[in-house]
């Protein structure tokens, strides 16, 4: 068992990798510190690195995230906590028009190396302010990378280039996984930014999944290959850097492409791989293409309403019907 | 320096400011400044003073009415008025333009247009500098409007908590854009009078005396790098122009304006020059230095090539470029 690692023990580790080797890696955040982490994600780093690089907030996003970009312009590696990801919208300034933005403004004389790790998306019954799957709020803004890691061991690689990058990241990690075991990766474990996984290798029908929904899919695609329908599950695993190269050359193998997103169908992120499919690969597809995404209605609290609203595995099975059906 | 020589010193520096304030007023009649541009013509001794209290290496953040902000950390009217006018040698290489004034190289780490937002970023580089062990001071200048704004009572809540070196300079222009500061906050002294709730002192200085300004500021700057914590200095002063280009300001009293311009930042350094013995003449020679120094900016910042439209595609990520998409 030492060699298993939980979806929730792979994000102190990876951070704590981080900090390990590269001493201007300072974590701030509510509650991150001798708490753990609402979501215990945090545990043990306070323990290691102590009140010096561990940093407890006041309830203030807009402090954090703010000063979280101060430090980062000035030789620091922040990595900020944003308890929930509904909680994005408390500072959005900072990433809809600061984080993003003061490079370029700037003609390039700043940069912002920083992390904000947030817990995103549905599956606890928090109902619709803590429940929320909001990456494509990200996806609307040029200048911010967006991980949003599936597995323990793509939440340590990915961690690791997070934290690498020179860039500003949004880290979502999922709270429907954080219980979700998988292999502890080895020391030196780093997945590049931008490059997406096929999962699953198959033949007649291209599933683009994300996070959460990467389970969704190949569960779905377990049930398809028992009525003979070979699925190809791809793990898109950024927003952005978008890998649409692997995502076309799937494509190209099984001429039909079904996106599986947890955010709202309005605006989600398979809208934008789904124009760049039909853009660019056109004459790949044989079927129309379908996107299964959350419903356009705020996140329910009950677990039977919320199953409406969410993708789920009969959802992609009956989606993916129609398009081999076509 | 002697008290005349470093008065003398700050007295042209105020004078360049008011020289490029000018031009970009009368360029911007003249077609050649485009956009919008919120002018400091009034505020000179805040700037200038304050600055005169900080090391090189101490970190300012500056508003969109920051030209004198810029140019009293070192950057040259010269490219100031190029970013104005859209040409390639402009500060931000004409990505910014009137209201994101940067100059980097001298720790003046940008002018940011969503009120308040750079306050947290201050307080950001402050705790780097403590996390980095290098005694710098974060500086933020601010308007009285910003003071009825979120983020700026998060920052003063982080700063105090954490006892940062930061240095809150308020520029009570009496205005928050058309309307009287008063007219819409709860306390008199907008920036002063809530540092208490933060446990934090606060000074009220005549912002249009460059020495008491500097003196004011100097006393925050020794606390904060000293250890002692943030301090809130509120400057009053007063706007010559409207709140922008569209703004003729027919909404303040005449006797108001009137009382104000006699009270004139440069009029006030020249009493003390006067004071100390400088000869009229040895000031005409100061003031003559000052018109050519901005003619010269001027003809420069005309004579430059506009902006390089590869420039739109440059500067999104760290790595130069603006890839979203593999």
């Amino acid at each position: 068992m030492a060699d298993v690692i939980t979806y929730r023990a792979a994000v102190s580790e990876g951070i704590a990798r981080e900090m390990r080797r590269d001493p201007s890696v300072v974590c701030l955040g509510e509650d991150i510190g001798a708490a753990g982490g609402v979501f215990k994600t945090t545990a043990g780093l306070f323990e290691e690195f102590g009140p010096t690089r561990i940093w407890d907030t006041p309830i203030s996003e807009q402090a954090i995230v703010g000063a979280a970009m101060g430090a980062a312009m000035t030789g620091i590696r922040p990595v900020a906590e944003i308890m929930f990801s509904d909680f994005l919208a408390c500072c959005w300034d900072y990433l809809a028009n600061e984080i993003p933005k003061v490079r370029y403004m700037t003609g390039g004389q700043v940069t912002v190396p920083l992390v904000i790790r947030t817990a995103n998306g549905g599956g606890l019954g928090f109902g619709a302010q803590h429940s929320q799957a909001v990456e494509n709020w990200a996806l609307t803004i040029p200048g911010l990378k967006i991980v949003a890691p599936s597995t323990p061991a793509d939440v340590i690689g990915l961690m690791a280039s997070a934290i690498r990058s020179d860039d500003p990241v949004v880290f979502f990690e999922h709270k429907g996984l954080f219980a979700g075991k998988g292999p502890l990766p080895p020391a030196d474990h780093v997945v590049e930014l931008g490059r997406a996984s096929v999962v699953r290798p198959g033949d007649d029908v291209t599933l683009v999944a994300l996070a959460s929904t990467v389970h969704t899919a190949l569960a779905a695609a377990d049930e398809l290959e028992r009525d003979g329908i070979s699925a190809e599950v791809v793990d898109l695993r950024c927003l952005i850097p978008m890998d649409l190269t692997t995502v076309l050359a799937s494509v190209g193998k099984t001429s039909r492409l079904v996106t599986v997103e947890e955010n709202p169908h309005q605006a989600g992120w398979g809208a934008t791989v789904v124009s760049v499919v039909v853009d660019e690969g056109f004459e790949l597809l044989d079927a129309p293409v379908r996107r299964v995404a959350s419903a356009n209605v705020p996140l329910p609290f009950a677990d039977a309403l919320e199953d409406q609203v969410i993708p789920t595995t009969d959802k992609v099975v009956a989606a993916v019907r129609s398009v081999v059906n076509y | 320096m002697s008290e005349t020589t470093e008065l003398l010193d700050l007295y042209e520096r105020m004078a360049v400011i008011r020289r490029t304030e000018k031009a970009a007023y009368d360029m911007f009649l003249a077609g050649l400044v485009k956009g919008t541009t919120h002018l400091a013509s009034g505020h000179e001794a805040v700037a200038v003073g304050a600055s005169a209290a900080l090391r090189p290496d101490d970190y300012v953040f500056a508003t969109y009415r920051g030209h004198h902000h810029a140019l009293a950390r070192g950057a040259t009217p010269e490219a100031c008025l190029a970013e104005l006018m859209q040409k390639s040698t402009g500060l931000c290489k004409a990505k910014g333009g009137s209201m994101h004034l940067t100059h980097a190289e001298g720790n003046m780490l940008g002018s940011y247009a969503i009120v308040g937002a750079h306050l947290p970023m201050a307080v950001g580089a402050a705790w780097s500098a403590r996390l980095r062990g290098t005694e710098q001071v974060a500086l933020a200048f601010f308007g009285d409007g910003a003071t009825n704004i979120g983020a700026f009572h998060e920052a003063l809540n982080l700063a105090a908590v954490w006892k940062l070196p930061v240095v809150f300079v308020c520029e009570n222009n009496l205005y928050m854009e058309y309307t009287p500061i008063g007219a819409v906050t709860a306390v008199d002294r907008p920036a002063a009078d809530r540092a208490p709730a933060y446990r934090m002192p606060a000074q009220v200085v005549d912002g249009n005396d460059v020495v008491l300004v500097r003196e004011a500021v100097a006393a925050a700057v020794d606390r904060a790098r000293a250890g002692d914590g943030p301090t809130v200095i509120e400057a009053e002063t007063y706007r010559h122009y409207g709140h922008s280009r569209t703004d003729p300001a027919t909404y303040r009293p005449a006797e108001e304006v009137e009382r104000w311009l006699k009270h004139d930042p440069i009029d006030v350094a020249r009493a003390r020059l006067e004071a100390l013995g400088v000869a009229p003449d040895e000031i005409s020679v100061v003031d003559e230095r000052a018109t050519s120094t901005v003619a010269a900016a001027i003809a420069a910042a005309k004579a430059a090539p506009d902006a390089d439209v590869a420039e739109a595609f440059t500067d999104v990520w760290a790595d130069g470029g603006a890839q979203w998409r593999m």
